[in-house]
């Protein structure tokens, strides 16, 4: 008996260990989804006080200082703590083996991105239990943020900026690892718009991060080492934080969206048993949206004052953003159409993602109106219109890719009858949830209300949002059921659940932790499903078998995080107690400490032998 | 589950517009019933925007339906490999020519309208208030009238009054949804925009940028009167002198208190010292008596009123006059209650135009 539980005890503290230096792209997924999937719930809670808070006109469940900490969180944690990271996840599991790749570029690095995003997500969310979390809003305009007292803001600071760096070092790695890591035959042209989605999102990425590491840099200075960037005595601006704030805010929601673009392509194609319609259209739309949404940054800001000129420039740009997104739409409506669409719990969240963000990109037209902005801006329309884009899109697009992609990445295939009736709970309460709030913000009430008042006609529209709320509560809670449900008792997967049509169907379910034991030869779009038509229904390799190079596995890259993680800690309190110096420095001195050893330490990894893979290979043809 | 997902668009659909038939929200305070010109504009481009957007909503919902219809594999059907269709030219470019005509459709009257609510040439020629927003009450400062007052903006109906927007503090956004779209309220720059109201009443306005804790409580009314009783109320405004006040034994104590403990470091009375573009610490309380409410939400009733004296953290958690005044007992609160509701210089009310 006891030598079980110390088998098991070894086998937990082996795991752990893998875990937490593990190098390969499908384990740091793991990662990124459990990771994010906690602050989705935490996010999801706080978003549960909200709704309840404004079940009833002047309510006190919550106190205004509080309740302004749970909006500001509830934003922060959703987009950079849970939607983020479980996309990043998603890339992270299905890109690689998508293009035909062992693993991602620097695999390194990877590693370091993810744990740098979990003490990022850990710093900022700490601030709870250290005297208050931030509570300027998820923009934390620079005038209130300057204002508000104690560390909550500074936290904010210090842990956006530790996720953030992740979040670039993971925006580089894919680019660099679509770039190079193709297999054979994998042009540009011929990858899944998944991949083309990621790729893309990488370069927004790229672009808009830094605009926020300034921002959060200059936002820093001000409040913690006494310079004017944003103090209007003193002769800074604080329209110029909104400008930076929006110049990365505005792509970052394309960030969010663009991802799952590529992912519903490749359910719908799939579901549908049919290519998608009109790839390179398809495949330049998202392109133009990227470009475009780095044009139109103002159109949060038209109440600001910026005159005529600039207000009509970017309205215009944000109408025109509808153009690419509508073909987006109707290619994927023509993907369907002749095809024979299988409604399996997928492509359901998939099917529920057509109206809800056509409504989301219905409003984003009007919203780009900037004359009838002036009653929309900083009202619950807003807050509305990016629910249904973000819920809508982002989300429901998680749950697809969740759905369509756990087999790869778990072994199990979800449970179908769970997962049917956990979105249409979500589904209806979503809409019940915003579709009422672009009433209520056009009757007058604007977003970030601690309270509505008495007998201004906005009770029946807030109690029916709650009430949405709680299904979606619900709808959430039997994903978390059907998770574990699945992974006690679920369908064991095989390779191809789905008969799909891009690489990563073509390798057992989950993947060899090397992938593929020869990189694939790719013949065109689709490229399994060229070999199911035309071939023997197996890729052809595209090299020689041959010895294997990988990495080995690191504890540097946590080490390196909570390095960061300890400095962190310091900046925010170094203005308080000179102690703090100590983890300031401390944890630098750690952190760079880690990167020399890094640096000087040779690391040469390992090579799976060609008879160990020519085995495997036996295997699979048994 | 086409049928569900059908019935459940309908029902949406219906909803909706059994929803904006029934109630727009309440009157005064909606932009769905504008009442002054720049709400108009603005209901304009909302009506132009959703019809042109709806149907483009319709059209993608009955594609879609189609598709749920025709193309589901039912159970039973065999498997079948559809034809793998690439894509097709025209109608790519259909869906493409078809939505850039209707954003030209949007886009024209948007900009047009942009620059005609922008165009503040006439500024000079009509009445300009200078509004400070402070955590969390508006200041008033009437241009070339020698008064100021707060909270309670008073305008005549049917003609330009231009807002000169600034803050003391952080960000705040003037909103007054029935009467005018929002302008932010900036610390660095004086924001200007025009409201012209349509009828005479009281009008709901809001803070609509998130400026603290009490964001939600910074409520404020624009009142608007009739030209000669705006006139009326103006020279009332410049002649009231709270130290010719006729009190009661009571109220006269409850001045003296005001004086004693200090109310009166931050909060003028009257607009007797009145300096140009000076902006007090507190609210001004000239008009006090007359206001439509207390602290920006609270009912005016006595009763409100001593609370709030006693105890304005729990009301309005945040402010700034917390603890900058010593501890009052009932009594005292009482009086100096007493006192302030006795500030009514004028017989134009926003009680007189509630309806």
């Amino acid at each position: 008996m006891s030598s079980i539980t110390a088998t098991n005890k070894r086998g937990f503290g082996a795991f752990l260990w893998d875990y937490l230096t593990t190098v390969d792209h499908k384990k740091i997924a793991h990662l990124y989804l459990a990771g994010g999937g906690f602050f989705f719930i935490l996010g999801g809670l706080e978003a549960l006080v909200i709704r309840i808070q404004l079940i009833k006109p002047q309510n006190d469940f919550v106190s205004a200082g509080f309740f302004n900490e749970m909006i500001t969180m509830h934003g922060t944690t959703m987009i950079f703590l849970a939607g983020m990271p479980i996309l990043i996840g998603l890339m992270n599991a299905a890109m690689p083996l998508q293009i035909g790749a062992r693993d991602v570029a620097f695999p390194f690095l990877n590693s370091l991105s993810f744990w740098l995003f979990f003490f990022g997500g850990v710093l900022l969310n700490v601030s709870f239990l250290l005297g208050g979390a931030p509570d300027a809003g998820w923009t934390s305009y620079a005038s209130l943020a300057m204002q508000s007292p104690g560390r909550g803001v500074d936290f904010y600071i210090a842990g956006l900026q530790i996720a953030g760096a992740g979040t670039l070092m993971g925006g580089i790695n894919f680019l660099a690892t679509i770039i190079t890591m193709r297999a054979p035959g994998m042009t540009y042209m011929r990858m899944p718009l998944f991949t083309w989605a990621t790729f893309i999102t990488s370069v927004l990425i790229l672009f808009a991060f830094p605009p926020l590491t300034i921002n959060l840099f200059l936002l820093m200075f001000d409040r913690m080492f006494d310079t004017a960037f944003f103090d209007v005595a003193l002769g800074g601006n604080t329209i110029i934080y909104q400008h930076l704030f929006w110049i990365f805010g505005h792509p970052e929601v394309y960030i969010l969206i663009l991802p799952l673009f590529g992912l519903f392509s490749e359910v719908f194609s799939t579901f549908s048993r049919k290519r998608l319609f009109g790839y390179t259209a398809m495949v330049f739309a998202t392109m133009l949206i990227a470009f475009l949404g780095f044009m139109v940054w103002a159109h949060h800001m038209f109440t600001v004052g910026l005159g005529p000129v600039a207000n009509s420039i970017f309205a215009v740009g944000t109408m025109a953003i509808a153009v690419p997104t509508g073909i987006k739409i109707f290619n994927w409506i023509l993907t369907m159409w002749g095809g024979q669409v299988t409604v399996n719990s997928a492509m359901l969240w998939a099917l529920g993602f057509i109206p809800s963000f056509t409504i989301g990109g219905m409003t984003g037209v009007m919203l780009g109106s900037a004359v009838a902005d002036y009653q929309y801006h900083d009202t619950y329309f807003v807050v509305a219109h990016f629910h249904y884009v973000i819920v809508g899109g982002t989300i429901f697009g998680i749950f697809s890719g969740l759905h369509y992609w756990w087999p790869k990445m778990f072994g199990r295939v979800l449970n179908e009858t769970l997962g049917k009736v956990g979105f249409w709970f979500f589904f209806i309460g979503f809409h019940l949830t915003f579709f009422i709030q672009h009433f209520l913000g056009l009757m007058g009430m604007p977003r970030r209300y601690w309270v509505f008042l008495h007998d201004q006609g906005l009770e029946l529209g807030n109690l029916i949002s709650t009430i949405g709320a709680f299904a979606m509560a619900v709808g959430s809670t039997i994903f978390i059921i059907n998770i574990v449900v699945t992974a006690v008792k679920g369908e064991k997967a095989v390779a191809d659940p789905w008969d799909g049509r891009t690489l990563e169907w073509s390798v057992s379910s989950p993947p060899p932790y090397y992938n593929f034991e020869q990189v694939p030869l790719v013949r065109g779009l689709d490229p399994l499903w060229i070999e199911k038509m035309e071939g023997d229904g197996t890729m052809p390799p595209g090299e020689p078998l041959d010895d294997v190079h990988m990495p080995n596995g690191s504890f540097l890259p946590f080490l390196m995080g909570l390095g960061f993680f300890v400095a962190g800690f310091g900046f925010i309190y170094q203005t308080d107690y000179t102690m703090a110096y100590l983890a300031l420095y401390g944890g630098m001195a750690f952190a760079i400490g880690c990167m020399a050893v890094r640096s000087v330490k040779d690391d040469y990894g390992y090579y799976i032998p060609k008879e160990e893979l020519q085995k495997a290979l036996e295997g699979e043809a048994k | 589950m086409n049928g569900w997902m059908g019935k459940l668009r309908t029902a949406l659909l219906l909803g909706s517009v059994m929803f904006i038939l029934s109630a727009c929200g309440r009157d005064n305070l909606t932009a769905l019933v504008p009442k002054g010109y720049g709400a108009d504009i603005s209901m304009d481009l909302i009506i132009l925007t959703t019809v042109v957007m709806t149907g483009v909503l319709i059209v993608v919902m009955i594609l879609f339906t189609i598709v749920l219809i025709r193309f589901r594999k039912k159970k039973g059907d065999p498997v079948i490999n559809p034809e793998q269709v690439e894509g097709h030219k025209t109608l790519e470019a259909v869906w493409t020519i078809i939505p850039i005509i209707l954003v030209v459709i949007m886009a024209v009257p948007t900009v047009l309208a942009t620059f005609h609510l922008a165009d503040d040439t006439d500024a000079a020629d009509h009445i300009n208030i200078d509004v400070t927003g402070n955590q969390y009450w508006w200041h008033y400062d009437y241009q070339n009238e020698e008064i100021a007052t707060s909270q309670d903006m008073y305008i005549p109906v049917g003609t330009k009054v231009y807002v000169n927007l600034i803050t003391s503090d952080v960000l705040h956004s003037f909103w007054v949804p029935s009467l005018s779209g929002k302008l932010d309220v900036n610390p660095e720059n004086v924001n200007t925009m025009y409201i012209e109201a349509y009828e005479e009443g009281v009008y709901f306005g809001k803070c609509a940028e998130l400026c603290g804790p009490s964001h939600s409580l910074m409520d404020f009314k624009v009142v608007v009167v009739s030209e000669e009783e705006y006139e009326q109320w103006v020279t009332d405004m410049q002649d009231f002198d709270s130290e010719e006040l006729e009190l009661d034994a009571v109220a006269q104590e409850g001045k003296e208190l005001f004086d004693e403990k200090s109310c009166i470091g931050c909060h003028a009375t009257d607009n007797q010292n009145y300096s140009a573009g000076s902006v007090p610490v507190g609210p001004d309380l000239t008009s006090f008596g007359d206001r439509s409410r207390f602290a920006g939400y609270l009912e005016p009733t006595k009763e409100e009123l001593v609370h709030w004296i006693q105890d304005p953290e729990t009301l309005k958690p945040g402010n700034l006059m917390t603890g900058s005044y010593p501890e009052l007992n009932d009594d005292e609160a009482d009086k100096i209650a007493e006192y302030l509701m006795q500030l009514k210089p004028s017989e134009v009310t926003a009680e007189s135009k509630e309806d």
